[in-house]
């Protein structure tokens, strides 16, 4: 397959304003004519549904959520980056384009990430415009703080509730345009399958999940906004539902899966307290601007920390990373929490924990001002360990957090399916092998309130559509093998619930393809997941009907599309033979164990094609070029 | 540790419930309460038998899904947390623990203690919104917004609309809930175009879904797990005066 990227010509700081003007319109009043399905309503999903109504476009969105505003986006926490620069450090559209392709580790494109920066701005005036509470200093200006890999302060906030507040902003827009009768909107519809009909995306087949009836629905474009994946692991900070199937179907449709190797894992999360956690808390990143990362110098010290003099402790962030101290990006201060671990200085019942201590700050600013910042976090932190983050410090241990990879996409934000759009998450597109904190709200908005409203109008306007509605034997046939699978689930009747074998799963990703990755332990998990794929379809249990709400239905649907995807992560991640960001092989590390990439041979996007079951998918490769950045080994030091 | 569940079993909207008992003995301090229940549903669904339906996914307190009346209370005996925030190390070895969906005519069972709360959402698509299309903004720092009302205007948009307020009102009023939304964009000077529309429109569409009347006792604030303020129920009161009168 040829990937044509479609990044415009011209200089880096033009090239978006050019595309914009060279793009095609459709007319407001030929805009009724097109009818766009949104699947998903997180933040990229709500503000790309409600900026299409605004424009005149007639839309449909869903989600499985009771509600919109369920959505996994609600939980973020520590906040959203724009470069505007109010705190005069130096910030610039620039400087968070440089920070991002560096934290990427040199495997994005730099014409993405570079329009990525520039919209940011609008970002922040749109959502303040809605109402949106972002948290203000006494002067009544905007306040911001940092993140890690950056060294100005550009991160906007709402307390420890960003995802929040930004997404009840989309929600909000999104309502108005529910309330206006430009869009319909369907709650509790899971979208199953991607109907192709002539090579274009003409329609979805979702689930009803209060009847279980299967639904077609036909359309002009698709927009996919539905998530990352990293519940592939089973255990992540995502919230439980979140899964791949919209875009794995998309995929077996032939839309390109980019990089499903790249996962991030995040350094600061509840530590596993037992085999029945059911998933993982993350502790923003914003905490590191102010908690100090150490674990004691002696192995297993158990003495209370309190007591552990400061000659004795090792603060291993500030002493190997001078520069960007405990604000080190989140696969290197991951890696480095897990070497001390495994050297066995780790704390905590399991030794599995660091510790992230605030009492320097405490001591200096006082106990209030920490909880006005973080109030919402210390007090999550103790309903879920039963200890007090003011005065013992948090015990914290690395999480999957996040997925950089996803569908792969053009610079208009399509996939190899003409009229099938990827936004948010689900896509692969600006965070390279790394992300960095705050950038992921960023995108997703980006993404859906800037971006999409202008592709997708050259799509529509570039293409010819032939009058395609739900007789068409493609949803039929598509509705059909939906049922029968959903039959066969129900009638394994095995011995092992659904959440027993994603656990096992889950175990295998992280062992094999978690932190530290060989190309041993990858054959493993190669040999591992389809055996596990075969048990399931042997031995599952899925009690229930099928027309009503059957939640482990749902959940068996999910995970067939997990192990398949796990398959991909690992032969993605055996194939990419380097270590990049959050890919990390252990047989490529620089002497003080840093990631060591290989520029030579795998500065590209690997899209992988889906070829038939049974069959291996095909890579096809997207090289990266840089023009104005040069490679270099990242250094934090 | 040991726990009895007793548990409300529903199987459509229409159909009879019923609360039925179940012993677990493997529970660990350190569980969350929907861990009990996953793992009672692990062995339910292990031995062929339908686990119980509930509503969960961020399972942090932000998202709203879980909505469960717990030993009676809404969201159980904890003060300012959700459901899935309650850990068992609240309760004691051999306690009996009943679980129920909120209970409002306004919010249907589904099933189980899965219910059905799109009623705030219609109220929030009548006018819970500041109406400006994408683009063209002005700077954020255009207006300087003193902090003080910036944190109260955050305050009341803390709401994760999970329903407690309306499960703990005798009368099953979403008051608070409406008045939290009235109040987080209200008190913004982004908002003050549409303050009156706003609190009519969002107050007619709460009447038209049949939830009660307010009669400002007050367990909505109590029990609700963001601990969103009554005073925010004043300024609506406010807003709808000022809204009749001018
Ligand atoms: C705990 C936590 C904290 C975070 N904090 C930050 C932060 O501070 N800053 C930052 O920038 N990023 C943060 N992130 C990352 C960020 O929150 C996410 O990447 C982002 O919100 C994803 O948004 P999205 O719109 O792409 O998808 P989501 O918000 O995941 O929304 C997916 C939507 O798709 C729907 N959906 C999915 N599949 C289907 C299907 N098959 N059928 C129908 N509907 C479907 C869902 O119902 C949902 O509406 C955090 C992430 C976590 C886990
Ligand atoms: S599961 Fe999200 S609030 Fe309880």
């Amino acid at each position: 397959m040829e990937l044509n990227s479609r990044i415009p010509a011209g200089p880096l700081v033009e090239k978006w304003d050019s595309h914009r003007f060279n793009l095609k319109l459709v007319n407001p009043a030929n805009r009724r004519k097109y009818h766009i399905v949104v699947v998903g309503t997180g933040l990229a999903g709500a503000s790309a549904a409600a900026t299409l109504a605004e424009l005149g476009y007639r839309v449909t969105s869903l989600c499985y959520h009771e509600s919109p505003r369920r959505a996994h986006s609600i939980a973020a926490q520590g906040g959203i980056n724009a470069p505007k620069n109010y705190a005069n450090d130096g910030d610039s559209i620039y400087r968070l384009f440089y920070d991002t392709i560096k934290g990427g580790d040199y495997r994005s494109r730099e014409a993405n990430v570079y329009r990525l920066a520039q919209v940011s701005n609008n970002i922040i005036d749109q959502c303040v415009a809605q109402g949106v509470p972002l948290a203000r200093d006494y002067g009544g200006l905007l306040d911001t703080r940092s993140f890690g890999g950056a060294q100005v302060s550009r991160t906007f906030y709402a307390q420890g509730q960003t995802g929040q507040q930004l997404l009840l902003g989309a929600y909000q827009a999104l309502s108005r345009q529910i309330g206006m009768g430009n869009i319909v909107f369907y709650p509790r519809r899971e979208m199953l399958d991607l109907v192709v009909i002539d090579g274009q995306a003409r329609g979805i087949v979702v689930r009803n999940m209060i009847n279980g009836q299967i639904e077609s629905i036909a359309c002009d474009a698709v927009i996919l906004a539905t998530g990352g994946y990293a519940n592939v692991f089973f255990l992540s900070t995502n919230a439980r539902m979140s899964n791949a199937t919209a875009i794995w179907r998309a995929y077996k449709r032939g839309a390109c899966f980019a990089n499903p190797c790249f996962t991030q894992i995040h350094p600061t999360c509840i530590p596993v307290s037992s085999e029945h956690q059911s998933k993982l808390t993350l502790m923003s990143e914003s905490l590191r601007n102010d908690g100090r990362i150490w674990v004691p110098m002696i192995k297993g010290d158990k003495r209370d920390p309190n007591l552990i003099p400061e000659v004795e402790r090792d603060y291993y962030l500030e002493r190997i990373y001078p520069s960007f101290g405990n604000l080190s990006p989140r696969d290197v201060s991951s890696r480095r929490a897990k070497e001390v671990c495994d050297a066995g200085f780790g704390v905590g019942p399991t030794g599995k924990a660091v510790y992230l201590d605030f009492r320097d700050t405490i001591q200096r600013n006082g106990r209030e001002w920490i909880k006005e910042k973080y109030g919402n976090l210390f007090d999550m932190y103790r309903q879920i360990t039963g200890e007090n983050a003011y005065e013992t410090p948090m015990r914290i241990y690395p999480a999957l957090h996040y997925t950089m990879g996803g569908l792969w996409v053009d610079y208009n934000l399509m996939s190899t399916i003409p009229g099938l759009f990827v936004l948010g998450e689900a896509n692969f597109s600006d965070h390279g092998a790394n992300r960095l904190g705050a950038s992921a709200l960023m995108q997703g908005l980006a993404d859906g309130y800037f971006i999409i409203s202008y592709t997708i109008g050259d799509y529509f306007a570039s293409n010819k559509f032939h009058k395609v509605d739900t007789s068409h034997e493609a949803f039929r046939t598509a509705e059909k093998e939906l049922k029968s699978t959903i039959d066969r689930l129900l009638g394994i009747r095995g011995k092992r619930a659904v959440d027993d074998i994603h656990k096992d799963l889950g175990h295998i990703m992280w062992e094999y393809c978690g932190m530290a990755r060989n190309a041993a332990g990858l054959k493993k998990a190669l040999e591992a997941i389809p055996s596990l794929e075969e048990e399931f379809w042997r031995n599952v249990s899925v009690p229930g009907r099928t027309d009503d709400l059957n939640q482990e239905l749902e959940k068996a649907q999910r995970l067939i599309d997990f192990l398949e995807l796990g398959k991909l992560i690992a032969e993605d991640a055996l194939h990419r033979e380097e270590s990049c960001g959050g890919h990390f092989r252990e047989e490529h590390e620089t002497e003080d164990n840093e990631a060591k990439r290989d520029d030579e041979n795998f500065s590209y996007v690997a899209a992988w094609e889906y070829r038939g079951p049974g069959n291996p998918p095909k890579l096809n490769k997207e090289s990266l070029n840089f023009e104005y950045l040069k490679p270099s080994q990242r250094s934090y030091k | 540790m040991h726990i009895t569940l007793r548990i409300w079993r529903q199987t459509n909207p229409a159909g009879p419930g019923r609360l039925v008992t179940y012993e677990l003995s493997d529970v660990t301090e350190d569980m969350s309460l929907l861990e009990v229940l996953d793992l009672l549903n692990l062995q339910l669904a292990r031995n062929g038998e339908e686990p119980i339906a509930f509503d969960s996914d961020c399972r942090e307190g932000i998202c709203g899904s879980c909505g469960l009346q717990i030993n009676g209370r809404p969201h159980g005996p904890l003060k300012g947390v959700a459901s899935c925030q309650i850990h068992m190390r609240t309760f004691k070895e051999n306690d009996t623990i009943t679980i129920e969906p909120f209970r409002a005519k306004a919010f249907p069972v589904v099933k189980d203690l899965v219910i059905d709360r799109t009623a705030f959402d219609r109220i929030i698509q009548a006018g819970g919104f500041i109406s400006v299309n994408t683009g063209g903004a002005p700077d954020a720092n255009a207006i300087p917004i003193p902090k003080n009302t910036v944190d109260a205007a955050f305050e009341a948009a803390a709401c994760i609309s999970c329903g407690a307020c309306v499960a703990a009102c005798k009368n099953a009023s979403a008051m608070l809930f409406v008045a939290a939304k009235v109040a987080h964009l209200g008190r913004l000077p982004q908002g003050e175009v549409e303050r009156k529309e706003r609190c009519l429109s969002m107050v007619a569409q709460m009447d038209a879904e049949k939830f009660g009347a307010c009669s400002n006792t007050y367990a909505c604030e109590a029990e609700c797990p963001k601990e969103i303020s009554v005073d925010n129920i004043a300024f609506l009161n406010r807003e709808l005066l000022r809204a009749k009168v001018f």
